[in-house]
């Protein structure tokens, strides 16, 4: 997919002032954490599970090539294939050249987030293999030609109303006077309308919530139903997923399954979690007849050993970006690539360089409400400051960020200094400003007041007082 | 070998700082799969008996919006079934599992009730499966695929009827693996399905809509014969 994340600000700006997206984030901010509460409330073992989730995780990752070549080993002892895939372009043909191979017209797919990442669908289309998104939020969006706005939920930027002109825009055939107002007509005809696709798929694509060394199964985690129908009905099953996705045995899936819906959607499980091991077997009435795994490295393992490796520990639940007032504020676009919200901040960089991504680790307030509510604790506010220390030496900041920083710098490192010169700015600020109380615009903080007004300082700084009490209790 | 392959093989290793993992530590990794250590369970399954799991199992799978009948033996199953398709509209004609425990069903005693055996086809309403495990902490059913259970069952009709004898019913997922694990000498069948409620989606401003793709509705009937297993 093509990055606009170098756009982050402008993209903000036009965000704030979209009327539609606004209203279907406020929708967004009273859902989804509220959820996750109620559902964690019943788990009294969920602090425990993050803790657990965190080591299971990290064990897989000092011994990710191990387990890698374990649970390759296991595909392929249950009649699957294993394809390994460094860069988006070699992921793509791979795709290519199996949907060659099986005389593949039509491609029906689940929900991946890998797709996404190496813009499957317009190279398929180009290709003149017609992908169909089956999942209800990815359907809507791939009708409207958009991104996914958001990792779980990704039409959670468009209000009913606007979805319902993308179905009479795009089912022509069905009569123009029908009634669809409410979102269980459009939840409906979506239905209606994608079943026969289904049927007719040469090939499902689907991602990978878990990869099982163990076993050598894919596990996919869905409310839907349409991950199933999109690998049981076509002639094959094409995984993708990245490197990371491993995880050692059944019983770690488990494990981590208690904390993926329940910080996701705020349900003790998804509706539907299905676990696939190789091709239909030769006495089964139904399923894939082939089953390939096509395991992505794009970057992540370039993340191992460094200061962004835990940032592999994540299982795309969203708990991040439900929680995150910037995402919330703003919605998934505005991020500019795949991966929005806290963990897009720190993800988008690592795999497209943080040349091309520099405001993401800067659009957050690091108030820490990601990291709390990570199920696998991901120190998301701490990497996004080693991305900005990183933008500092490889002088990405703007120079006026970069000349203020100085000054700032010089006078903090000298307190006699900055205590004089803060001393008199408390005192003329609040001078000037003692009749309207507030500041509308200042010199040089055009941006800041811009949104907001600064209130004015009441004559003395802190360190002031501070002193000037001090002084009087020692009398 | 294909070069992507060894490369990120490479990369990998090259990021921690080793080669490929031999002797212990490759042992200990070894003992971990061969072992499959469980880790924390929650204990809201903790220590109940066979009424005390049926029961739990019941209140989730209610809880997300499935519907559970109990019935005594094998032989209430036709009129539960008949009674259910009736309450619902339903057609009596319905795709039914090849599994040996509906063949134990007495289907007679409802002439009207038309079972076809297999796979369901995309204009069937109504398909009726039998569950491997229930499990108890989730409300979730355990359908494995195979000539007794085709997986489309579980997908293509706008109900789903579950058969679950209540000696099938365990308390945490962990217990499922475990039976999974006996009964087949390890071997996983092509799908495993987790089936937590009827089919939804809240993918238009989050409102909660049943039906999206698979099963608009789930019903399970639980055979409470403890003979049955």
């Amino acid at each position: 997919m093509q990055s606009t994340s170098h756009a982050f600000k402008d993209n903000a700006h036009e965000a704030l002032g979209n009327r539609h997206l606004q209203s279907a984030l406020d929708k967004m901010r009273a859902g989804f954490p509220q959820r996750r509460l109620d559902a964690i409330g019943k788990l009294p073992e969920f602090e425990d599970l993050r803790e657990q989730g965190r080591e299971i995780k990290n064990h897989v990752l000092e011994n990710l090539d191990w387990y890698l070549e374990r649970y390759e080993r296991n595909v392929i002892a249950a009649g699957g294939h294993v394809h390994w895939a460094r860069t988006p372009e070699e992921m793509r043909q791979i795709v290519l050249g199996l949907c060659r191979k099986l005389g593949a017209r039509t491609v029906t797919k689940g929900k991946t987030m890998i797709a996404e990442e190496v813009g499957l669908n317009d190279f398929l289309e180009s290709e003149g293999v017609t992908p169909i998104e089956t999942d209800l939020g990815e359907y809507i969006i791939q009708l409207r030609r958009e991104p996914p706005s958001h990792i779980i939920a990704p039409a959670i930027h468009l209000t009913k109303g606007q979805v319902e002109k993308t179905f009479r825009e795009t089912h022509t055939d069905l009569p123009p006077d029908r009634n669809l107002e409410e979102p269980r007509s459009l939840v409906a005809e979506a239905r209606t309308m994608l079943r026969e696709k289904f049927l007719k798929a040469d090939v499902g694509i689907t991602g990978a919530n878990f990869l099982i060394a163990e076993t050598g199964s894919s596990v996919i985690v869905t409310n839907e139903g349409n991950g199933d129908l999109t690998q049981l009905l076509p002639r094959a099953h094409i995984v993708l997923a990245s490197l990371e996705k491993i995880v050692p045995t059944l019983e770690d899936a488990a494990a981590l399954l208690r904390l993926l819906a329940r910080s996701a959607t705020g349900q003790d499980m998804s509706v539907y979690t299905t676990v696939s091991t190789g091709p239909r077997r030769a006495e089964d009435p139904d399923g894939p007849g082939e089953y390939h795994v096509i395991l992505l490295d794009n970057g992540r393992s370039g993340m191992l050993g460094t200061e962004f490796q835990e940032m592999l520990r994540c299982i795309r639940c969203g708990a991040c970006m439900n929680h995150c007032p910037v995402y919330g504020a703003i919605g998934g676009h505005a991020y500019g690539w795949v991966y929005p919200g806290p963990m897009g901040a720190v993800l988008t960089p690592s795999l497209i360089g943080i040349e091309n991504a520099k405001h993401l680790p800067n659009a957050s307030t690091f108030c820490g409400k990601c990291e709390s509510v990570c199920p696998m604790k991901i120190p998301l506010p701490k990497m996004m400051r080693h991305y900005r220390e990183r933008e500092w030496q490889r002088r990405l900041s703007p120079p006026a960020a970069r000349v203020g920083l100085k000054f700032w710098a010089f006078l903090a490192l000298r307190p006699p200094l900055y205590h004089f010169f803060y001393a008199i700015a408390a005192q003329v600020l609040g001078l000037l400003g003692r009749r309207q109380g507030s500041f509308y615009n200042l010199p040089l903080a055009g941006a800041w007041t811009a949104t907001r007004d600064m209130p004015a300082p009441q004559g003395r700084s802190f360190q002031e007082m501070w002193h000037q009490r001090r002084k009087k209790k020692a009398v | 070998m294909s070069p992507a392959r060894e490369e990120i093989l490479g990369k990998l290793r090259g990021a921690l700082k080793r080669g490929p993992l031999t002797g212990e530590r490759a042992a200990k990794l070894e003992a971990r799969l061969a072992n499959h250590p469980a880790g924390i369970v929650p204990r809201r399954s903790e220590g109940l008996d066979r009424k005390g799991l049926t029961k739990l199992f019941e209140d989730q799978a209610v809880e997300i919006a499935t519907t559970v009948e109990r019935v005594r033996t094998l032989a209430d199953v036709p009129r539960a079934v008949a009674d259910y398709l009736s309450c619902h509209n339903l057609p009596a004609e319905f795709a039914a599992a090849p599994d040996p425990l509906v063949d134990k069903v007495p289907w007679s005693e409802r002439p009207l009730l038309k079972l076809k055996r297999g796979k369901p086809s995309p204009t069937d309403a109504v398909g009726l499966s039998v569950g491997f495990c229930g499990i108890a902490e989730t409300g979730t059913l355990m359908l494995l695929s195979g000539p007794d259970n085709p997986s489309t069952l579980n997908f293509l009709p706008d109900d789903h009827i579950v058969i679950l004898p209540a000696s099938r019913v365990v308390g945490p997922m962990e217990e499922a693996w475990r039976q999974l694990r006996e009964s087949r000498g390890g071997a996983m069948p092509r799908t495993v399905n987790f089936i937590t409620g009827p089919s939804r989606t809240g993918d238009i401003e989050q409102k909660l809509e049943m039906g999206a793709h698979g099963p608009r509705r789930q019903h399970i009937l639980i055979v409470e014969d403890e003979s049955l297993r």
